[in-house]
């Protein structure tokens, strides 16, 4: 009797559940932009989110992580509308796999990378080639399969020829703030993070040295409109935003650097979704998607 | 060192840990009455329940560069667990530790007084009883309770993440196979999640065989 009565109840509920779950895939009026981002733009974007809801009435919800987990997460089916990286490789990746909408990668931003260390403990430690000393303990960088800032990273002690002599002394961070966190608290000796991570942390940080670009890769934040979205429209609108003078000034303030201002004649070509210009994909590979294939 | 080689030492370093510690314990308060016994034997049993990376959360706190026992380790011996297998190793005993007390006290509790007593009226002292008598006739339980211990220690994943990090060339079998996902190679993962499988499976059959058979 009473199990007959709790059977009931929960077909009940299971059917309720299923009539708001279809309701809301229904409509997409109501639903939020969803925008997944290199964690490095978390400040800057969580601000130009804001003046664009302001400006538009369209809600943005962000989720940040490394630029690797993120595309892992759009390739295994994440509802995400924008993809922003902080590196070509997962945009080109995304593009490759025919993940993204033809025409829509812009590049927003650019940065610089720093050797960073904790304010107490480094007063040794004055440049990048100084990491091999034996009082470095531990260098703490992100993966470099994943995080673009790690990859840089990388990229830089392999350019010093430092990369054997640290063998056994470097930490991954599983994104470029965990490596910031690592340093602020004192846990490792140094990290290697963006420039403008630096202006998120605390005062516990300083900036050791920052890399000549030309040891790395060329660091270029391309945003994307994912293939699937259903709201091709206010993304594109919201990539418009992010290529404006309002965010630019953002982030430029926050210590990234800019890209060419964008080319309004290319702005229009990811308007329609319905008709997807091919070569417009390539037309972007302008050299900055040098980057192996992850290791 | 290869995931295995790492998650093995890790293991069964913790499982000494914990043995040496969780087994006298458990002989303890399998007889001991005081006031507070019970919140004692409660903080004893919680890793059981407590999410990994609230033990994390606390090793971190306590023995990170800014905690107050890591400052201190730091200070006076310029030493730090984190990053290190010892961490990896804490992490893991703490959170095994309940799967070897709660079986070995349970053992202890049915080791008959009167055998106890009758060795002590022999003239053995405490320590003699306890490994010549108690010892030898929980030995089951406790054997039952090291096999859980391992294979959860094996499989430590949220506390140590957090302590050991995650190093190149370093990595336990479950970050191995939580760094594989993360770089978007499921695939990569499926020998190690295998190979976990079949050893946790080896553990628990020993285990439930022991466990059936009647005690001598």
């Amino acid at each position: 009797m009473l199990l007959g009565v709790g059977n009931r109840h929960w077909s009940a509920s299971l059917l309720l559940l299923a009539v708001v779950v279809l309701a809301s895939a229904a409509s997409t009026a109501g639903e939020p932009l969803r925008v997944a981002a290199a964690i490095s733009l978390k400040e800057v974007l969580t601000a130009t989110v804001e003046s664009f809801a302001a400006q538009t009435g369209v809600e943005v919800e962000l989720v940040f992580g490394s630029s690797g987990q993120l595309l892992a997460q759009v390739r295994s089916g994440a509802p995400v509308d924008v993809f922003i990286s902080a590196a070509a490789e997962q945009a080109d990746a995304l593009e490759r796999d025919g993940l993204a909408l033809a025409g829509s990668r812009r590049t927003i931003a650019g940065n610089r990378l720093v050797l960073i260390a904790p304010v107490e403990q480094s007063a040794q430690l004055d440049s990048f080639t100084a990491l091999t000393e034996p009082s470095l303990r531990r260098l703490a960088i992100g993966e470099p399969a994943t995080v673009p800032a790690g990859r840089y990273a990388a990229q830089v002690l392999d350019k010093l020829g430092l990369t054997e002599r640290l063998e056994g002394r470097l930490i991954y961070g599983s994104n470029v703030r965990q490596v910031l966190a690592y340093v602020e608290r004192g846990e490792v000796t140094a990290g290697i993070v963006y420039a403008s991570d630096t202006r998120a942390a605390s005062a516990a940080v300083r900036v050791v040295a920052m890399a000549d670009p030309d040891w790395h890769d060329p660091i270029d934040y391309p945003a994307l409109i994912v293939q699937t979205t259903r709201q091709a429209e206010r993304a594109t609108q919201f990539l418009h935003h992010l290529t404006g003078d309002e965010a630019r000034q953002a982030l430029s303030e926050r210590g990234f650097t800019l890209p060419p201002r964008p080319d309004e004649s290319t702005l229009s070509d990811a308007r329609l979704p319905d008709a997807p210009h091919p070569q417009s994909a390539d037309k972007r590979r302008d050299g900055t998607s040098g980057v192996g294939a992850a290791r | 060192m290869s995931p295995l080689g790492l998650s093995l030492t890790i293991s069964t370093a913790a499982t000494v840990l914990v043995t040496l510690v969780a087994v006298p314990l458990a002989f303890v308060l399998a007889r001991a009455r005081f006031v507070g016994k019970s919140a004692v034997e409660t903080l004893l049993t919680l890793p059981l329940v407590l999410p990994p990376t609230v033990v994390g959360y606390f090793l971190v706190t306590a023995l990170g560069a800014r905690g107050w026992v890591g400052r201190w380790l730091r200070e006076a011996f310029d030493y730090s667990i984190l990053f290190r297998i010892e961490g990896a190793v804490l992490a893991a005993a703490i959170v095994s530790f309940p799967l070897l007390y709660l079986p070995a006290k349970a053992a202890f509790a049915n080791v008959s007084r009167e055998l106890e007593d009758l060795a002590a009226l022999l003239g053995a002292g405490r320590v003699r009883v306890f490994w010549h008598v108690s010892l030898p006739i929980a030995r089951r339980g406790i054997l039952g309770g090291q096999a859980l211990a391992f294979a959860r220690a094996l499989g430590e994943f949220g506390a140590t993440v957090m302590v050991f990090g995650w190093q190149p060339g370093r990595l336990t079998m479950p970050i191995s196979i939580y760094s594989a996902y993360e770089q978007g190679n499921v695939a990569q993962a499926l020998p190690t999640a295998l190979l976990m499988t079949v050893i946790c499976f080896v553990l628990l059959g020993i285990l439930n065989r022991a466990m059936s058979r009647r005690p001598a």
